[in-house]
């Protein structure tokens, strides 16, 4: 990937997870086995079936044999799949529910919109054969997702007209209306570029506080993964790395070789303190400490906000550093520094608090400051530059 | 110039129209399922379905004359059914020219619903749509061009064969003396006006029916997945 302008994405958690409290039982409970020559997944985990689970690790790690699993493509699968009860797969039991009668839905990586269907005959499919499951799907209408993901302007559209931004909103609408008790979403950012993925990460937001919807988030990408999931599920090499809250398991340091490819990054969750209207800045209060980045419009006063901070984007210095056009310098100790002698660079971890950052830095600066493990250090957040659209 | 009799032109019409919608509808499945087992039984389907391709018609036609006999098995019961006699019957033609078409059936069926992939389907079975909906609407719309081809392929194929025929229907004015028959026998019996009149015919039908195809086929939309 390309080096990008923003060195802290910014999106609103305050709603997350709030739509509608879960039944007790709302869980999906998965205990999998599918094994392909040279590939094996074994996957033992029950997630609550509510909010956004990010399914999260590096390509080849098993994430869509999972999530094809879950849809039942896989005949191979083995075990016992159930979502709140009711059996999907149990192969024991000779119970294998074939996939047009799972109440599943899934926008896929690259849409798989009918061709031969305009974007209102695409969403018409999936309205007519839809059952209404009781829960929250049961009152989506299509007004509704038409409105959600404005999609009025493309209904008379084909898909081999629409752009991928365009054709991943139409996918996303399809697989609502199918009223899924669980909604799956195949990596729907990856087969766009930068600006295109800006445009949808809004709707992507929107998309659980509004419809309520359990979700699947599958996705190797750790800044997807930090502003929509409230819990993730790391796979690698078809086994289950980790599994827990977003902030706590993207912190844990032995996923930095899993997460490193994919620029590594560590998660804040910071209050909103005070907003300051003449220079268009937001204060946020994190463990004691000030930050401020641009007016963030969709928060308020006392709501939290989570923080994706690059490790690249990260400076480190022994002593608070005279006035500099870098807003944001946190102080605290540095827990580890990891030296790759093939390389230029070491990584520091810093501990805040409650809150650990990561810092790349090189092995040179690293030697010349004379850090060690233990001493007090002052991380210096690089220009922080907000995306706009990362919230409405 | 003589005007040959219309007859087996018609004949062969209605034989090869019939010998399409049959083959339409027992050959769709076929297809279909070739195109997604993984059955270890699916090369000897596919070397039986192909056979028709490589055997010389007067073998097959052999056989299929054995096998419609009065004194086979399937002869025998079509007498004691219907009282009559498979062999050098509009139906005796009929069953051999699906068994002869059958590869210009299925071969570019099986061609177009591979091409397909897995993705509209799954994402079909994603939308709660049993296996049999999905194939209506959408692994079938989305093979139109394949459904038209096969057809087409079908249809001529069926109308310009000769050694089958002979073999099993013989030269039965209005029963089995179909188009190329006719033409043999004008041949044979030296009456070249005649001959040319129909052979000129179907080249002209021919000719005519492949511009029709492939304009149509420039026409129908292809769909890039």
């Amino acid at each position: 990937m390309s080096p990008e302008p923003e060195a802290i994405a910014i999106a609103g958690t305050a709603g997350c997870g709030s739509a509608a409290s879960p039944a007790l039982e709302a869980r999906l409970e998965v205990d999998v086995r599918v094994a392909f020559d040279g590939f094996d997944l074994q996957v033992e985990q029950t997630v609550p079936a509510a909010g956004v689970t990010a399914v999260f690790g590096p390509s080849g790690s098993g994430k869509t044999t999972l999530l094809r699993s879950l849809l039942g493509f896989e005949a191979g699968s083995r075990g016992r799949i159930a979502l709140n009860g009711d059996v999907w797969l149990d192969s024991e039991a000779g119970v294998a529910v074939p996939p047009h009668r799972r109440p599943v839905g899934c926008a896929f990586q690259d849409g798989r919109l009918f061709p031969h269907l305009d974007v209102e005959g695409n969403l018409g499919y999936a309205d007519r054969r839809s059952t209404p499951a009781p829960g929250v799907a049961a009152s989506i209408t299509r007004d509704d997702v038409v409105d959600a993901l404005d999609l009025g302007p493309l209904l008379d559209r084909r898909p081999g007209t629409l752009s991928g931004g365009e054709r991943q909103r139409a996918a996303l609408g399809r697989a609502l209306l199918s009223r899924p008790r669980l909604l799956l979403l195949d990596e729907p950012l990856s087969a766009l570029d930068r600006r295109r993925k800006a445009e949808i990460m809004p709707y992507l937001l929107a998309l659980h506080p509004r419809f309520g919807i359990p979700t699947l988030y599958v996705s190797h990408a750790v800044d997807e993964v930090a502003l929509l999931a409230d819990r993730v599920l790391v796979l690698a090499e078809g086994r289950v790395q980790a599994f827990g809250g977003t902030v706590p398991v993207l912190e844990q340091l032995d996923l930095a070789p899993l997460t490193e490819r994919f620029q590594a990054a560590a998660v804040l969750e910071a209050r909103v303190n005070a907003h300051d209207d003449e220079f268009r800045l937001t204060w946020l209060d994190l463990d004691g400490q000030r930050l401020s980045v641009p007016r963030i419009e969709h928060l308020a006063v006392g709501e939290s906000a989570r923080l994706l901070v690059r490790s690249r984007d990260v400076s480190l210095a022994t002593a608070r550093p005279s006035p500099t056009s870098i807003r944001n310098v946190l102080s605290g100790v540095l827990v580890s520094l990891q030296q790759d002698e093939s390389t230029a660079f070491a990584e520091a971890t810093v501990d805040l608090g409650s809150h650990r950052l990561r810092a790349r830095i090189t092995r040179a600066s690293a030697a010349e400051l004379g850090l060690a493990v233990g001493s007090p250090v002052f991380a210096l957040l690089k220009s922080v530059s907000l995306d706009t659209q990362a919230g409405r | 110039m003589n005007l040959p009799e219309l007859g087996p032109l018609w004949l062969s019409l209605q034989l090869a129209a019939a010998a399409t919608a049959v083959l339409l509808v027992l050959g769709t499945p076929l297809a279909w399922w070739l195109s997604g087992t993984r059955s270890r039984i699916k090369p000897v389907i596919e070397a039986v379905t192909a056979l028709p391709l490589v055997l010389p018609p007067t073998v097959l036609g052999f056989y299929l004359l054995l096998l419609m006999s009065p004194r086979s098995w399937l002869g025998g019961l079509w007498v004691e059914v219907t009282d009559t006699t498979l062999t050098f019957s509009f139906t005796g033609l009929l069953i051999a020219s699906v068994v002869y078409s059958l590869p210009f059936m299925v071969q570019p069926l099986q061609a177009a619903f591979e091409s397909l992939g897995r993705g509209p389907l799954e994402a079909a079975a994603s939308l709660r749509a049993s296996p049999l909906d999905a194939f209506l609407t959408v692994a079938a719309p989305l093979s139109l061009r394949g459904f038209l081809t096969a057809a087409v392929l079908t249809f001529a194929h069926t109308i310009g064969e000769f050694g089958v025929v002979l073999m099993v229907g013989g030269n039965i004015p209005g029963k089995t003396r179909v188009i190329s028959i006719a033409i043999y026998e004008h041949v044979e019996t030296l009456r070249y006006g005649e001959a040319h009149t129909l052979a000129a015919g179907l080249l002209l039908f021919a000719f005519v029916v492949l511009v029709f195809v492939y304009v149509f086929n420039r026409r129908l939309p292809v769909h890039v997945a």
